[in-house]
């Protein structure tokens, strides 16, 4: 079989077919700034250095996307949220913005185009589209409405909210919606392949399936239905196997799998219907020798890579700061040794 | 099943449910009953049901957390924080450590008070300013709840300051990285770790044998 690039790579994976090997997302954002010899905070503030960071990572390990996510605090950033930076790990998200009622009342959605953090990524997006046209697949991210306010609100008051306050949900969700539906699609015409719609919220480990069936799912059918291009969904490294009828139903292309998931049981349920992107576990993944790397590799493979519908990824959605570039080279090493299908 | 056993099953269930007055109810039909004995052999129980259920998925964060609020509002009843019988010694500490999502710790500090436990809830720091009042205020067994695995790693420092003080301090640390990387409490320096809220609980009465050995 002829060498793919790496979108003919991924999109013969998402049809549920074999592609010449194993398509591979890194998804790595700060280590850019390790390979700019910038500050992490410094790197995020230039879209040209952003780009670069991306196009450095992707020849040194030859992995299958871009990855135009800047930092997940970047939507909280829009709404008035103050970020917290740091010198080894991803910004963070500090004290909510959403204390009072009123403040849920008054809210408006932003336009991302006019939040400096949200310009700079659709920057990147653009600049990296510029670059590499349709060969290489540029992976966007949006957070879900219905898991966003665990930064506007912190955790503890979104679910008293979600329990006890039911028309205010029911505000929240409609700001959120219409933000949300406005960046993906800003994503998808700066050249995004396609938006992730990141909510762990839809994961039984944090909300009850059944609340979520009248909450979160409606957000996401509302959300995904207004997407002007194909969305997959990420539910960060919580589980996604129980929910995974309602997934599919959403029409998403493809879902990320938890490392606490058995990466064979979720691709039985999802074959044919969604590729399943995982589940290499990026926290332990920092103590992983070359071999154990290589081991990681072939155990997912063996689980999850036959006949297509597989995309090897860590199972978080952004490999941490502290993963060493070995570990990253070792991975690539194995999958472009143990993955060919031919 | 004994029938201690199935009333901590049924407590749990109505906590789960968010049936407020149904475990209020069961309390009450235990009052008179020594505190300290109802949480032995209601509370602690339907806390460890409740982690149990939440380790295989039957069961979501957001039930555990509301469920936690209601164990630790209705004991604060019928054990007041004034109580003398509260479990006082050694002092025990709870903080977050330089990391901004609070749920761990609030479920973990509601369980705690709700088992008896009084606690001393230091909010978020960051490590030197957690030694510093860990040491001023001479706590026994700190908690440490995190998200971030950069978070995770500081408990290191904390570790190193606390010893380098000469404090005996035991330290437990809980959250998303030490879940995902079984082996990361001992390489910063922790004495136990606790997946729910229920062996934070277990964890802190194995540190208090410890003491008093």
């Amino acid at each position: 079989m002829k060498t793919m690039t790496s979108m003919e790579r991924v999109m013969t994976a998402l049809s549920h077919q074999e592609p010449d090997r194993v398509p591979f997302f890194h998804l790595l954002t700060m280590h850019g700034a390790k390979e700019l010899g910038l500050s992490i905070r410094d790197y995020f503030s230039k879209a040209g250095q952003v780009i670069e960071g991306q196009l450095r990572l992707r020849a040194k390990y030859r992995h299958d996307c871009f990855y135009s996510l800047l930092y997940g605090a970047a939507e909280f950033e829009a709404f008035g949220g103050e970020v917290i930076w740091y010198e080894d790990g991803p910004p963070n998200s500090g004290e909510p913005v959403l204390k009072t009622p009123a403040d849920i009342l008054r809210l408006e959605a932003p336009v991302p185009e006019e939040v400096p953090c949200l310009r700079r990524m659709l920057e990147v997006i653009s600049g990296l589209k510029e670059r590499c046209g349709d060969e290489v697949p540029i992976i966007g991210v949006a957070i879900a409405p219905f898991s966003l306010p665990v930064m506007q609100m912190g955790f503890p008051a979104y679910i008293e909210l979600l329990y006890e306050e039911p028309e205010l949900f029911k505000r929240l969700m409609a700001v959120n919606q219409e933000f949300c539906v406005a960046l993906a699609n800003a994503q998808f015409q700066a050249g995004a392949t396609t938006v992730c719609y990141f909510d762990p919220l839809a994961s039984p480990d944090l909300i009850p399936t059944e609340l979520y069936r009248r909450t979160g799912l409606l957000a996401a059918r509302h959300c995904l239905n207004h997407f002007n291009g194909p969305p997959c969904v990420h539910l960060g490294s919580s589980r996604c196997l129980p929910v995974i009828e309602e997934l599919a139903a959403l029409g998403a292309a493809a879902v990320g799998v938890s490392a606490l998931e058995d990466l064979a049981a979720v691709k039985a349920a999802c074959k044919g219907r969604i590729t399943v992107a995982g589940n290499l576990n990026g926290i332990a993944m920092r103590r992983w020798s070359a071999a154990q790397a290589e081991a990681e590799v072939k155990k997912a493979i063996a689980a999850a890579a036959a006949g297509g519908g597989f995309i090897l990824t860590d199972n978080h959605g952004e490999i941490p700061w502290q993963i060493k570039d070995e570990t990253l080279l070792a991975i690539s090493e194995a999958v472009h040794e143990w993955g060919r299908y031919s | 099943m004994s029938s201690a056993a199935a009333r901590s099953l049924n407590f749990a269930d109505r906590l789960l449910s968010l049936d407020r007055l149904g475990a209020e109810e069961m309390l009450e039909q235990a009052e008179g009953r020594q505190p300290l004995l109802l949480i032995e052999e209601l509370i602690v129980p339907a806390l460890e049901e409740i982690g149990h259920r939440w380790e295989r998925g039957e069961t979501a964060l957001a039930q555990v957390y509301m469920s936690s609020r209601i164990c630790e509002e209705l004991m604060a009843r019928f054990l007041p924080s004034s109580s003398p019988e509260r479990l006082k010694q050694p002092k025990l500490g709870i903080a977050l450590l330089d990391d901004y999502h609070a749920l761990g710790k609030i479920i973990v500090c509601a369980a705690l008070r709700a088992s008896g436990w009084d606690l001393h809830d230091y909010g978020r720091m960051t490590a030197p300013e957690l030694a510093e009042q860990v040491i001023e205020d001479q706590i026994g067994i700190l908690l440490v709840s995190t998200l971030m695995l950069r978070s995770a790693l500081q408990v290191k420092e904390l570790q190193a300051r606390l010893t380098a003080a000469g404090s005996q301090t035991k330290i437990i640390v809980g959250g998303a990285p030490f879940r995902f990387d079984p082996e990361l409490w001992l390489e910063v320096g922790a004495d136990a770790t606790g997946n729910d809220a229920a062996e934070a609980v277990r964890a802190v009465a194995r540190c208090m044998e410890e003491f008093s050995q």
